[in-house]
């Protein structure tokens, strides 16, 4: 009796800590209240002034945020040498940076970058809000270089609906960790919109359901980006530039000099699967990557995800000789700033062998323009050790290059001055501007070269129930049919082997039936 | 004519529970091979490595019983001469209506073909499967044995290629067992209870 009573205390402490256990998560337990402190009391004007603020306490925080590629949009991968980063790199969406700068900075962590002029060793530009924001109210303006609006204003210009300013005072007075919206505020919009860029990241992932996230259902495990994004110094774990297709350290505990927890066998290890699962999975991990089987699709949210861009269409007008708009199920399918979409959800991934080496096609490299120009290329093989079998979103496009100096192109899209593409549609001047701005002189003579754009899948793992199956790899037409340089049961076959032994087999039957016959024949005819 | 034990117990157990272990690995095994879809591929991979655990635990059973009984002998392999006496039988003389060449007793429960083709399907292909099949179970872990350097091509090879010739040894086995005897039937009648009638 005793022992069921104490049984029971437990059972209710154990439903008791899981219940509260989310919401302690929630709730950073801090032991500072931010409406509290007299520096946030006044009323602030704009962004800076409430950075200037914070820093007056965490007088660090700018300074560790200068050193991280959210701040600085440039990335040094080690292993290959390149610099890479938003402020570098091109891609096959909105393609670069440079001469758009205060449309794509509205997704940079500061405040200002509008040209090549800003400073970023400027402390109060650092935008502290973004992602210390936990009101929900706190929104950099589309085109505001960084900054919110601090006066009522459209977006989309004219016709848009109205936002207000944010109340930088309640915001900076209610600050915390990061959730999942802050981080989601620009990675869920990567490349232009919602779920555009990546697949696996987009609005639904702000409060996901089980199926779409297992780790982040909301009602469930309900994980933050840091959870396994293990940051420290502002400093984050896991980069698409420098990725990690296999982790070999097994599951990471306290004392272990590397805490990066953005990997899956950082809780898991490597070898997953428990005893209930069929003993053969653990024998693949050593080949084949978590993400392989557990996102078995991505844009699952119910979000779409832009699958092909093709620029060179851009700038129709429609019958009536205004700029056209064509959309397919809320989706815009063709728009005259941007050219022809097509969009897919439930995507299944195309997979290749990967050991974390990307090279990028970087500015001023002369591309091949015979055949589809890879923005990024990835290698890995069978043989290395480090490779895994890697699932991937390939983003497909048409997009300008200098076709006599055969380099991809800068387009000048956005800007109030006339050689922007989105106010003359003109690309001859948006190239010549686009180039200038990354220091290289245009040919005059552009294209529209096909490229295509390597993203590893590693978001929106599925609940085990919903992982791949063996069939659908080990099948002759199953997901890795395409995956060379090893031998797979189901898939493939020695053709001469199966050739011959069928004959074998066959001609055996074949053979004892004859025989069975020709006994049957000769003994009738002996006994007639 | 007399009824004589030909077939103890065990190996009667062995026979018939490895007929059909030999039956479901080959259903299973062509499916895993990509021939057909009957069971689902990883429902067919389980029940064949289940059945391949068991097979091999048979295995090392009949191995002990026939090195223990001596029963071994029965698979020595016959002189030349009466292995192509059977040949010559099976290929002519019994359209011809002539007489079995071979009379079994208990000391030599089968013929001279059925000597070498045992001897062959044990010492052979027997092996040849489960050797490649615990390869190919433990493909991951060969570097343990210094067997990183073989491709699991091979080992499949090996591995089909056996198994073609176990399906080839089964349509031959079943036609000559069912039939062979007098009347049909009576060799299986007496691998089931263990008693055949034999000449004096």
């Amino acid at each position: 009796m005793k022992s069921l009573q104490s049984c029971l205390r437990w059972l209710l402490s154990a439903v008791l800590f899981l219940c509260v256990g989310p919401i302690w998560a929630e709730d950073t337990q801090s032991t500072a209240d931010h409406s509290k402190f007299e520096q946030l009391q006044e009323e602030f004007e704009t962004g800076p002034e409430v950075t200037k603020a914070c820093l007056s306490c965490h007088t660090e925080a700018a300074k560790q945020l200068h050193k991280t590629t959210h701040w600085t949009w440039a990335f040094e991968n080690q292993l290959t040498g390149q610099t890479l980063g938003k402020k570098n790199v091109l891609n096959n969406f909105c393609v670069a940076t440079a001469t758009n700068w205060p449309r794509c900075t509205s997704c940079h962590i500061g405040y200002g970058w509008k040209d090549d002029s800003f400073d970023l060793s400027s402390e109060q530009n650092v935008d502290c809000l973004v992602c210390h924001d936990t009101t929900g109210t706190y929104k950099k303006f589309p085109t505001g270089a960084g900054h919110p609006n601090y006066e009522p204003k459209k977006w989309p210009p004219k016709k848009g609906k109205l936002r207000q300013p944010p109340d930088l005072q309640l915001i900076a007075q209610k600050v915390g960790k990061p959730g999942r919206s802050n981080c989601g505020a620009c990675h869920f919009y990567g490349g232009g919109g919602d779920g555009v860029k990546h697949g696996h990241l987009d609005s639904s992932m702000h409060k996901p359901n089980r199926a779409t996230d297992v780790h982040m259902d909301s009602e469930g495990l309900n994980f933050s980006c840091q959870t396994c994004h293990t940051t420290g110094g502002h400093e984050i774990a896991g980069s698409r530039y420098a990725p990690k297709p296999a982790d070999e350290r097994g599951v990471v505990i306290p004392g272990q000099p590397d805490q990066n927890r953005a990997t899956c066998e950082s809780c898991h290890g490597s070898e997953a699967h428990g005893e209930e699962a069929n003993p053969k999975l653990n024998s693949h991990t050593d080949k084949v990557a978590c993400v392989t089987c557990h996102v078995p699709e991505f844009a699952r949210g119910g979000r779409k995800t832009k699958m092909w861009w093709d620029w060179s269409t851009a700038g129709r007008k429609d019958a009536n000789g205004k700029p056209l708009v064509k959309k397919e199920d809320g989706y815009a399918v063709y728009h005259f700033k941007k050219g022809d979409f097509t969009w897919e959800e439930n995507v299944v991934p195309e997979y290749f062998w990967f050991d974390g080496d990307v090279r990028y096609t970087l500015f001023g490299e002369q591309v091949d323009d015979s055949g589809v120009v890879p923005i990024n290329r990835i290698q890995g093989s069978y043989e290395d050790p480090d490779s895994r079998i890697w699932p991937f979103k390939v983003m497909r496009g048409k997009q300008p290059y200098d076709s006599k100096n055969k380099i991809l192109a800068v387009p000048h899209l956005f800007g109030k001055d006339p050689d922007a593409f989105w106010k003359s549609f003109d690309w001859g001047r948006a190239l010549k501007a686009g180039l200038m701005a990354r220091g290289k002189e245009f040919s005059g003579e552009y294209g529209f070269v096909e490229t295509e754009y390597f993203w590893p899948v590693t978001h929106m793992v599925a609940p085990k129930e919903n992982a791949l199956g063996c069939v659908d790899c080990h099948d002759r037409n199953g997901r890795l049919a395409g995956v060379g340089g090893f031998y797979m049961p189901g898939r493939d076959r020695n053709e001469t082997l199966d050739l011959i032994g069928w004959l074998m087999v066959l001609g055996t039957f074949g053979g004892v039936t004859v025989h069975g016959l020709g006994r049957m024949v000769s003994k009738k005819g002996r006994s007639s | 004519m007399a009824m004589v034990k030909l077939y103890a117990g065990f190996e009667r157990f062995w026979h018939w529970s490895q007929a059909a272990l030999v039956i479901l690995m080959l259903i299973t095994g062509f499916e895993i091979h990509g021939t057909f879809t009957l069971l689902g591929w990883e429902q067919a991979a389980e029940i064949h490595r289940f059945a391949a655990w068991t097979l091999i635990g048979l295995w090392a059973f009949a191995w002990f019983w026939h090195l223990t009984t001596g029963e071994w002998k029965q698979y020595i392999p016959s002189p030349m001469e009466r292995i192509l006496a059977m040949v010559k039988y099976y290929a002519f003389e019994i359209f011809q209506g002539k007489g079995h060449p071979f009379h079994k007793d208990r000391s030599h429960k089968h013929n001279p073909l059925q000597r070498s083709a045992y001897l062959g399907l044990h010492l052979f292909i027997g092996p040849a499967i489960w050797i490649s099949g615990l390869l190919y179970l433990f493909y991951g872990d060969l570097g343990g044995i210094g067997l990183e350097w073989l491709p699991l091509g091979a080992i499949a090879l090996i591995h089909t290629g056996a198994a073609f010739l176990m399906l080839t040894f089964l349509v031959a086995h079943l036609y000559l067992a069912i039939t062979m005897s007098d009347p049909p039937g009576a060799d299986v009648k007496a691998m089931i209870t263990g008693y055949e009638e034999v000449e004096d």
